[in-house]
């Protein structure tokens, strides 16, 4: 059967309301759909509401960065961390701790930790007037083993009791642990999102070849760092609030290019709904499946997300 | 004669490697025209230096008397369109999403394709014999049609030039003859100047009134089929031994190749 493609829109708009319904009811105490509108499961309802933007925020942020590099290293490994956001921010993470944060300096420190990585990455790409995706991803690969050893190197040779606590970060959380924080990475990632948005058409002369987006008259050294900057900034402020998040980045661009097709126009804005329902049904699953326990949402969206795609790769017999 | 493009003294390559040395050539409004020349002579990175995709180290290109330094690449796109010799791509873009790209240079950003400019994408799908594919995913057609979609999208750039790099390599001759057959006939009923890159001099006999045949990166000869494809200039470049005789039906000149003979010329 061959869905047509108004309703594979209906049907992940279906999937996605049905997502936010089960995080909504699900959870240490599970609230019945007739009674969650009353007073009484107010506060509860408000929480689980929050944690479902920001699921939402992250992964539609992640999902879109994903795109956006895949399409401009026309690689389909790449993802959101490849330009070394996830170390620079850890780094900046770790030596926030080390000399001791405060409530906002962590955050601060990670985000700028991560923009100076990307800053970095690209320098070493840049060759001349251009950046070839090649060295991009190499540069990127490197800078990251490199931060990760100085990392590693820090937390071992340091006892600093708080440092166990940067053990969240690796595999992620969606704790919400500061509303104004989560409002501003919310603003950062809607705008770095309408940003990449604008590119779409750029973003498919970009995926048949950089030589071809070039004879349609598109600048992309320009475009490149337009969109690497938004990526970084989106995928550097997740980061802070959220640690690093495999996967919804690498394999929802994957999935939806199956469901819609690779058409950037298209692709972007069903991303962001494929990113937040695979996000909301980890997180529903991670906060429930060992209650009280808390599984860290990357493990789930990795145990979730390997599956399916491998069943949408057999099925299909086409990476891309 | 008015000239469309003209590329005064440009030399350029791949990094510190100069690949075409001080080349100046001209392509007037209406013509059809050859590149020939053996591999490594330069043929795709002239193409790609006239055009500024790849940057001269010297010299510059003038189009319809403006310097194409000066221009925005936008503007160039509106003018000349390139089809590659490559169009393997690895995303399934439908036939028809790949010609409306040739829309990009005349829409802004955050601008919609219009009823017109779904227009113009069906009419070149058309000229190309295409549009029975429109539906079709990109990466599972054959050579052929691969190739016609990405001159449908090069004709909705709505170009006044059109620069073809190699367009018949990867085709049989059925095929290659009907691409040939098609930028013959865009050339004389749209009026589009077409340069185009050819392996085949035979093919470059038939249809090109204008040859120009590169060595080592400089224009070795260049004219009339008659005047280029003489066995004296193919043997030089190519360093093969040739008879060139004639086509019977268009009297062409059609060159025959000789194989095991010596390059040994008489003084």
């Amino acid at each position: 059967m061959k869905l047509s493609f108004k309703h594979k829109i209906i049907f992940l708009g279906l999937a996605f309301m049905a997502a936010v319904a089960l995080g909504l009811m699900k959870g240490s105490v599970d609230l019945p759909l007739g009674k969650l509108l009353s007073a009484e499961y107010r506060p509860i309802l408000m929480l689980r509401f929050l944690r479902i933007v920001m699921a939402m925020i992250v992964g539609s942020g992640l999902a879109v960065s994903g795109i956006a590099l895949q399409a401009v290293l026309r690689n389909p490994l790449a993802d959101p961390y490849l330009l070394g956001t996830s170390s620079g921010a850890g780094l900046g993470a770790v030596i926030a701790i080390v000399m001791g944060a405060g409530q906002y300096f962590l955050p601060a420190s990670a985000f700028i930790g991560a923009i100076v990585c990307v800053v970095l990455v690209y320098m070493i790409a840049r060759q001349g007037e251009r950046t070839p995706a090649q060295s991009m991803i190499l540069s990127g690969v490197i800078v990251s083993i490199a931060l990760s050893g100085i990392i590693v190197f820090i937390v071992s040779s340091s006892t600093d009791e708080a440092l166990r606590g940067l053990m969240w970060w690796i595999w992620g959380s969606l704790d919400i642990y500061d509303v104004k924080l989560v409002s501003l990475v919310s603003a950062i990632v809607i705008s770095g999102t309408a940003a990449i948005y604008a590119f779409a058409q750029d973003l498919n002369a970009m995926s048949i070849g950089e030589e071809e987006a070039k004879h349609l008259g598109i600048d992309t050294e320009a475009v490149k760092k337009i969109l690497f900057l938004a990526t970084a900034l989106i995928t550097a402020s997740l980061v802070c609030v959220s640690g690093i998040i495999g996967f919804v980045g690498l394999v929802i661009p994957h999935m939806m290019r199956f469901v819609v097709g690779p058409n950037h126009r298209v692709l972007i804005p069903a991303s962001c709904l494929g990113g937040a329902i695979l996000m909301i049904v980890s997180d529903t699953i991670g906060r429930t499946a060992a209650s009280p326990l808390e599984i860290p949402i990357g493990v789930v969206t990795a145990v979730i997300g390997a599956p399916v795609f491998i069943i949408l790769l057999k099925t299909r017999q086409k990476v891309i | 004669m008015e000239y469309l493009l003209q590329a005064e003294r440009i030399s350029g390559g791949y990094n510190e490697d100069t690949v075409v040395r001080d080349v100046s050539l001209s392509f007037a409004r209406g013509e059809l025209a050859g590149i020939i020349g053996p591999n490594g002579s330069g043929k795709s990175t002239l193409l790609r230096l006239m055009t500024h995709v790849l940057h001269p180290s010297a010299g510059r290109t003038m189009y319809a008397g403006a310097d194409i330094k000066k221009m925005s690449a936008r503007d160039l796109a509106r003018r000349v369109a390139f089809v590659s010799q490559d169009t393997t791509i690895h995303f399934s873009f439908k036939v028809w999403e790949i010609v409306l790209m040739g829309r990009t240079p005349h829409l802004g950003r955050m601008q919609f394709e219009t009823k017109k400019d779904f227009a113009i994408a069906e009419r070149a799908m058309e000229l190309t014999d295409t549009l029975h594919l429109k539906n079709k995913e990109i990466d599972n057609l054959s050579a052929g049609e691969r190739q016609r979609v990405f001159i449908a999208k090069a004709l909705a750039q709505e170009p006044e030039l059109l620069f073809l790099d190699e367009p018949t390599s990867h085709l049989d001759v059925g095929h290659q003859i009907r691409v040939l057959d098609l930028l013959k006939k865009l050339n004389k009923e749209k009026s589009i100047t077409i340069v185009i890159v050819l392996h085949d001099l035979n093919l470059a006999s038939e249809y090109c009134q204008r040859i120009v045949l590169l060595d080592k990166g400089s224009i070795f000869a260049q004219g009339s089929p008659e005047e280029v494809l003489t066995y004296e200039n193919i043997e030089a470049v190519y360093k093969t031994v040739v008879i060139v005789d004639r086509n019977k039906i268009s009297s062409k000149p059609y060159v025959v190749l000789v194989s095991g003979k010596e390059l040994c010329r008489p003084n």
